[in-house]
């Protein structure tokens, strides 16, 4: 007798798999965008050599990391050095569950998949501080403190901002909050609340250390920071986990202010992707144009104007809803 | 006064180990921000630094040592290494000592082509500080801009001096080879392109918000200080004092051009970034009016094919990219000089570091460093 699978574990899985694959092709994917974006932006050609415009470079520089020998300090402790990159890069395929990328494409149909998600991507700093302290170098224990105090700076407004969308669709569910805006530009929350967008893409710049936000590893500054220690996959797996995270927030981004799989027509995952990417591509063209700020900078952008913003932010979403 | 000559600066000072609210941590040898070799010693408390001492001695090359065993023409390539950014001043201030001390006069093409090429060199330097400096700040895309500019213009030397970086095309009493009209019409259109292109730069990096926050009101170096070092050049302009070579001890034809000195009162970090980018504009002037005032002649004085000055010893300044270069000669009579001592401005300029970044966070300290212009091998000679 054959044992039936239930329906929903046999989508899960599937699911997982898919995940899975489209992370890692992702991954590369968009670390050959940034250097390609990287190269334009610097009128030069970027990586061209290997397959068309350079497109299978990265998949080289993947293979090489993984042939690479995996070194850990004298003094590190190894168990935490170790568990630290793959403790990056785990929560990452979580947070894909919740998220429909159309109708009907998602995981896991979530009652609370917004917590999941904050939940999960709070798991990153916890990497990164044992990272830090694992290589028992100074360089990282800065780049690890660095990332702290700078997570809990802005884990704030984050989840202010978020709030203010929970308020206004009455729902943890990402597909009944994008099922409540509209498919033309002027029905999505964005309209609605500009300044909690604003808000949220700084606090997910930051979320995900990427420029001007990069402190945790400020290359001038602290060599590589939390990462300096970890050679071949250990280095990869912090890499996959960056780039895994931008996807993320700009996913959450789309789906929470910019209306998710709608469009002015042809509805669809295409439409999601395509916002996905645009602010991605946003985040690296800001990448490669702005210095990095200074550490107090970026604590008194958040504590002395991202918070009271978001909170007069949340203020103005509870006017709106009971009007 | 007593010396303590027991072990080195790094036993002395720092083997106790840090306190127990404070680290040590070492910037360098191999460092991203220090451009080189330098090493910087840092204590810290948290992320405030308590302490920088920077250790030299990484890249000791023995210039002066070498001048003392080579004959007088046979140094002349040394002196392009000493600072490889602005190799064209260091052949200056060597060629300009012994054609003083021998009493050489320099015909008027050669001086001409020696400003043209001089300045185009500072203007090299000043763009690829630009570029490392907002690199040390975080902002990688600037550098290759800059290094779109100075291609141009190493295309341009190549053409007159033979190579690219380390040059040595000066020769005592005149320089290597003449300007061609290839080479002049590409300095016009140098001179033409580049006030466009620091329009942009100011757009696109100094207005920024991000970097005019990294830069202002960072590593204030007051004129005292400025002053008790020695420190000369664009950090002692950026600090308000107009003290240029090429205007204060006129050598050459510099008395010949209409050039102003740009300072800045800021005293900061912002100051002598500004002061940078206005002499850029100011060389570009000299360059032009250079052009314009050319006229024919022999580039080469009539000089013995041994040069023996005779006894006695000088000294010659010219203002590098970093600040006064000087050269102190002296002569016994023979073939081979009998003592080089170099006054390099970048070892000036360092020792400030370790007063001006006392209390300062890590990442303005790098700031300051950058701002400096430090050329490691400048410093160690």
């Amino acid at each position: 007798m054959i044992p039936t699978i239930p329906m929903e574990m046999l989508r899960i899985i599937i699911f997982t798999v898919a995940i899975i694959l489209f992370v890692s092709v992702n991954a590369l994917l968009l670390v050959w965008l940034e250097r390609k974006l990287a190269g334009h932006f610097q009128v030069r050609p970027g990586p061209f050599e290997v397959g068309p415009h350079g497109l299978l470079q990265t998949v080289c520089d993947g293979l090489k990391l993984m042939g690479k020998q995996l070194v850990a300090p004298a003094g590190a402790d190894k168990r935490l050095f170790w568990a630290a990159p793959i403790l990056a890069f785990a929560p990452a395929f979580l947070c894909f569950l919740p998220i429909p990328f159309g109708p009907h494409l998602l995981g896991m149909d979530f009652e609370t998949g917004v917590i999941l998600i904050l939940a999960f991507t709070s798991l990153g700093v916890l990497a990164t501080i044992l990272a830090g302290w694992g290589s028992n170098n100074k360089f990282s224990l800065l780049g690890a403190s660095r990332a702290v105090s700078q997570a809990v700076a802005y884990e704030v407004p984050l989840l202010i901002t978020v709030l203010g969308v929970v308020m206004y669709s009455g729902s943890l569910d990402f597909t009944s909050i994008i099922g409540q805006q509209g498919s033309w530009p002027w029905q999505w929350n964005v309209m609605l609340q500009p300044l909690g967008f604003l808000i949220f893409f700084v606090c997910s710049l930051a979320e995900c250390n990427r420029a001007p936000f990069d402190l945790p590893e400020a290359e001038s500054e602290l060599t590589a920071g939390f990462h300096t220690e970890y050679s071949g996959m250990g280095f990869g797996l912090f890499f996959f986990a960056e780039y895994t995270n931008m996807v993320i927030t700009s996913s959450m981004c789309t789906a929470l202010f910019l209306g998710g799989w709608h469009g002015p027509f042809f509805s669809g995952w295409w439409w999601f992707a395509s916002k996905v990417y645009f602010l991605i591509f946003v985040m690296m063209w800001m990448r490669w144009t702005f210095p990095r700020v200074r550490f107090d900078q970026l604590l008194n952008l958040s504590w002395k104007w991202l918070i009271p913003l978001a909170l007069i932010n949340l203020f103005y979403v509870a006017v709106l809803v009971k009007l | 006064m007593n010396f303590n000559l027991d072990g080195d600066f790094y036993s002395r000072n720092f083997q106790q180990g840090p306190t127990e609210n404070t680290m040590i941590l070492n910037l360098g040898p191999q460092h991203p921000s220090t451009h080189g070799v330098l090493r910087v010693l840092v204590e810290m408390d948290g992320e405030y630094i308590l302490r920088a001492e920077p250790v030299l001695g990484y890249l000791h090359r023995m210039h002066e040592k070498m001048g003392e065993s080579k004959t007088y023409n046979q140094f002349i390539p040394n002196m392009g290494r000493v600072d490889y950014l602005h190799a064209l001043a260091w052949n200056w201030a060597y060629v300009g000592a012994v054609e003083q001390l021998m009493g050489i006069e320099v015909p008027e093409r050669a001086e001409y082509v020696r400003v043209i090429s001089c300045e185009l060199n500072r203007i090299m330097s000043h763009l690829l500080w630009w570029g490392a400096y907002v690199m040390d700040l975080g902002g990688f895309t600037p550098i290759l801009y800059a290094f779109d500019d100075r291609e141009r213009a190493q295309d341009l030397l190549q053409r007159i001096t033979g190579s690219r970086l380390t040059y040595s095309s000066f020769r005592i009493g005149g320089v290597i080879q003449d300007m061609d009209d290839i080479f002049l019409d590409g300095v016009k259109a140098f001179c033409a392109r580049m006030p466009e292109r620091l329009k942009m730069y100011k757009n696109l990096v100094t207005d920024n918000f991000i970097f005019r926050k990294r830069c202002e009101e960072i590593g204030e170096i007051p004129v005292e200080m400025a002053r008790k070092y020695g420190a000369t050049g664009p950090v002692l302009r950026g600090s308000g004092v107009a003290y240029d070579v090429r205007r204060a001890e006129p050598y050459s034809i510099y008395d010949r051009f209409d050039f102003s000195i740009p300072t800045q009162d800021t005293t900061d970090a912002m100051g002598r970034y500004l002061v940078r980018l206005d002499e850029i504009t100011q060389s570009l002037a000299i360059i032009t009016q250079a052009v314009d005032q050319l006229s024919e002649g022999p580039i080469r004085a009539k000089v013995p094919k041994v040069i023996k000055p005779p006894k006695g010893e000088t000294y010659f300044a010219v203002e590098g990219a970093r600040g006064k270069i000087g050269v102190f000669l002296v002569s016994d009579g023979s073939n081979v000089p009998y003592r080089i001592k170099l006054r390099s401005p970048s070892l000036s300029n360092l020792s400030l570091f370790s007063e001006c970044a006392k209390g300062s966070l890590l990442a303005d300290a790098i700031s300051i460093l950058g701002s400096l212009d430090l050329v490691i091998p400048e410093i160690d000679r």
